[in-house]
């Protein structure tokens, strides 16, 4: 068989909502781009997570990237041909103790300056407010322009976008080695296809360590398994997407009525595939239904899970490579890409072509983590 | 092996019923789950308990003898089984399953398990086939045997697989009025067939005997239809086709029963791990088994419409034969003979259903013909243009893609009714083989599980490290 090759300015490995926006901003500035995805593109977490577009709750370093994110969501039929069901609904933090009020406040005292605009609501005010609630929560930060989308239908538009631009999208195309000719990296797929790139990105999600390690880079990535349900449609309750502090149970309302719910960890299969697990399932349940009243008399349709990679301090790693010039990271977003991942696309696109970029990285650095046996 | 576990026998029809006997016989007691409120599956569904006093021949026909002999079977062990109507299976993980019953969730482990989960019937849309009024095959016969009533007056049977005769012709017997028998195969791929299905003069006898009874009484039979919709302000009034000439034509009725033969009921055993194949003859993707209903997954076995359809008395010997392989696999002595009659029972209704697939081909051009504007997936709403959309547009070459862009199977019956007609329109769509998209992948609730479902000790998800997510 002749091998296909093709030579380009930059190799992406991954076409998650990181790959795929990453190629089309680098399309934008007239770079030549081949995407590889091994899957279809946005199949794995980018297409399957909870679908909230939420800022508020992020740690402060994740910030400044956020908010290019917010600015890129705020384009989207512009760049993608499609709203792809995102609505700036608000994110809406419930607090159900004092003390979680209490971490709130002061989490709008430290992103103060970062133009959340967020707004905290108590006692009488939030029941008139949101009186769907119920009486579990004593109030909340609202983010007001915090929202959720569909992430089956934004992540794949990404990649299909860049595509519509002239980048070279290849899906169910894995690639199975990677290293670098001198200047140039060259990626091969099988017998079939030789990709040779300037430039490569590691975009790969879950399985990102593979090209890390690749390049002497290895990195503590764990894959996790965050734990779905969504129930049958219902009539509209609840506008806002809604998270807690502390955790445990978020969900947010489709227009068409389906309340979209999460928390637990489902559990791995194989490497690369994952189920929601029964207890998280139950759990969620009745978590669901405690914190939402509504759903005591609607039914689980559905349970979903998919392969997320996470870092040991769940923040991702963003940025140059330490050992190889010419590679950039972006993985590791541990349950948190979905909202950040346009800005970090655009921020990959920057390094590639300027070198350079205004986002503070050194957070998300791929050294930062002590070397692992 | 440890037998510390007794064996599952999931579906108690003519399968599960003749599998749990032969388990009882060697002296285990088998937990019998079942969704129904009484034993028979849907084949030998019996009426509710109390107050429905129509006998057997009535409720089954020719099949009466052989309903009583199963739901005897299964009376005569009832109390050396662990009996659970009135239960759904709602997920498999890890060796357990996961029981739903009186609104209550319950974990049953198990070693050894038997799969007998049965079909429904497979259907195709056409314009007009979500009017009140329009009725799956399988679900008019439930009407008739479960809940005493008739789903119209004057009722058209549509579709093609043995089925559409024998409802049109138990709903001649119970006095409805029958409109007409509209069957998709030609004549002629009919009679070609039957020469193969020679092979059992009986069940030939007994179709040719429900044609020649519905003739008698006057019910016209058109071979070679394809619908053209079901008409009616707010239910069905009239059901238009094409004849086999080409002609449109126009029949009276207030209701239609539909069906095209049956697709097995196979999420628990992708849950369950089992490795998948396509089967051309049942033109869908099922889990492999061998001849003594072993799966490719130990300890786990397939018996029954569950794992490729052939029927009820196949269903029984597959159901005894599974029972005889995990018998065999716990060390327990097996009568060779008695296998070796079963095999070769199963064998020749395998030959047979090759024959009876002949004669009621599935039409494949049906599913070409649906118009863009006709809803396919009811739950959510999605019109078959939506699906050969993605499909043409290169965004979708295999099924879950589709569904994620579609929302197709995404609704209540999580594709399990909508998943064969998307099946069929992109592969069409794409020029590949029926075979060429792959399929749904199953995902816990297999049905839909009520939110208030009480846990009796809940022990909380694990891992949640209380942050949110996305």
């Amino acid at each position: 068989m002749m091998r296909e090759r093709i030579d380009c300015d930059v190799a992406i490995v991954g076409g998650g909502i990181v790959g795929g926006s990453a190629a089309l901003f680098l399309r934008q500035a007239r770079l030549s781009v081949t995407l590889l995805e091994r899957d279809w593109c946005g199949a794995k977490a980018s297409g399957v997570n909870f679908g909230g577009v939420r800022r508020q709750g992020r740690p402060l370093e994740q910030l400044p990237l956020s908010q290019r994110a917010h600015a890129i969501w705020g384009r989207l039929p512009d760049l993608l041909g499609t709203d792809a069901e995102y609505i700036r609904s608000g994110h809406l933090k419930l607090a159900r103790s004092e003390p979680d009020l209490a971490s709130l406040i002061d989490y709008r005292e430290r992103s103060q300056g970062f133009g959340l605009g967020l707004e905290i609501v108590t006692g009488e005010a939030f029941r008139r407010r949101w009186p769907a609630l119920g009486d579990r929560a004593i109030g909340g930060s609202l983010c007001p322009e915090d929202g959720h989308a569909n992430p089956r239908l934004v992540s794949p538009a990404f990649a299909r976008a860049a595509a519509k631009l002239g980048a070279v999208v290849r899906e169910q195309t894995p690639v199975d080695r990677v290293e670098k000719d001198g200047d140039r990296f060259v990626l091969l797929s099988g017998d079939a296809l030789e990709v040779r790139a300037r430039f490569l990105l590691n975009t790969a999600g879950a399985w990102s360590w593979r090209v890390a390690e690749a390049f002497g880079e290895p990195v503590p990535l764990e894959s996790l398994h965050p734990n779905m349900a969504v129930t049958e449609p219902l009539p509209r309750f609840l506008d806002v997407n809604i998270g807690v502090e502390g955790g445990g149970v978020y969900g947010r309302q489709v227009p068409r009525g389906n309340m979209v719910v999460g928390g637990g960890r489902g559990f791995a299969l194989d490497a690369d595939r994952a189920r929601p697990q029964r207890d998280a399932v139950l759990t969620l349940m009745r978590d669901a239904a405690e914190l939402f009243p509504q759903l005591r008399h609607a039914h689980v349709i559905r349970c979903w899970t998919g392969v997320e990679g996470y870092t040991p301090d769940r923040n991702p790693i963003i940025g140059p490579s330490r050992t190889t010039p010419g590679l950039f990271h972006a993985f590791g977003f541990s349950g948190a890409g979905f909202q950040i991942g346009p800005g970090v696309g655009q921020t990959l696109a920057e390094l590639v072509t300027g070198g350079e970029t205004p986002m503070p990285l050194e957070a998300f650095s791929i050294d930062r983590f002590p070397p692992t046996a | 092996m440890s037998e510390l576990l007794p064996p599952v026998i999931v579906g108690a029809g003519p399968a599960g019923i003749r599998a749990a006997e032969r388990l009882v016989a060697a002296g285990l007691r088998p937990v019998v789950v079942d969704e129904a409120a009484r034993w028979g599956g849907q084949i030998y569904r019996q009426p509710p308990d109390g107050g429905f006093t129509r006998p057997k021949t009535a409720l089954y026909g020719f099949e009466a003898g052989k309903a009583d002999a199963v739901h005897r079977a299964m009376a005569a062990i009832r109390d050396r089984v662990d009996y659970r109507p009135r239960t759904l299976v709602w997920n498999c993980e890890a060796g357990a399953l996961d029981l739903l019953s009186d609104g209550t969730s319950e974990i049953l482990p198990f070693s050894h398990l038997i799969l007998a989960t049965g079909a429904t019937d497979r259907v195709l849309p056409f314009p007009g086939w979500t009017l009140p009024g329009v009725f799956t095959l399988g679900g008019s016969q439930v009407a008739l045997k479960f809940q005493g009533c008739a789903v119209g007056r004057r009722v058209a049977f549509l579709g093609t697989g043995p089925l559409l005769y024998l409802v049109a012709y138990q709903y001649l017997k119970a006095g409805v009025e029958v409109a007409g028998v509209f069957d998709t195969t030609p004549f002629a791929a009919q009679a070609r067939a039957t020469t193969g299905m020679l092979r059992d003069p009986a069940t030939l006898a007994k179709g040719l005997l429900f044609v020649g009874w519905l003739r008698a009484h006057g019910v016209p039979i058109h071979n070679g239809v394809r619908p053209v919709r079901a008409e009616g302000a707010e239910r069905v009034e009239a059901l238009v086709w094409r004849d086999a000439r080409g002609q449109e034509r126009r029949t009276g009725c207030d209701a239609v029963a539909f069906g095209l033969g049956l697709r097995s009921e196979t999420q628990l055993a992708d849950l369950a791990g089992c490795r998948f194949r396509f089967d051309e003859a049942d033109r869908a993707w099922l889990p492999e088994r061998d001849g003594a209903g072993c799966s490719s997954v130990p300890g786990v076995y397939l018996a029954g419409d569950g794992s490729g359809i052939a029927g009820a008395d196949a269903a029984e010997l597959a159901g005894e034969r599974a029972a005889l392989a995990l018998l065999e696999d716990l060390g327990r002595p097996v009568e060779a003979a008695r296998v070796k009659e079963l095999d070769g029972r199963l064998a020749r209704i395998a030959a047979f259903r090759r024959s009876l697939s002949a004669a009621f081909p599935f039409p494949v051009d049906w599913a070409a013909a649906i118009a863009d504007d006709t809803m396919i997936c009811r739950c959510e709403g999605i019109t078959a243009g939506a699906v050969r959309e993605v499909a043409r547009s290169g965004q979708a070459r295999e099924m879950n893609r589709a569904k994620a862009l579609t929302r197709v199977g995404m609704g209540r019956c999580q594709g399990r009714m909508c998943g064969a007609t998307m099946a069929e329109l992109l592969s069409r769509t794409l020029g590949t083989g029926p075979d060429g998209v792959g399929r749904l992948r199953a995902q816990p609730p297999i049905k839909p599980l009520p939110i208030a479902t009480i846990v009796p000790s809940p022990r909380g998800g694990e891992g949640t490290d209380g942050r949110e997510v996305a």
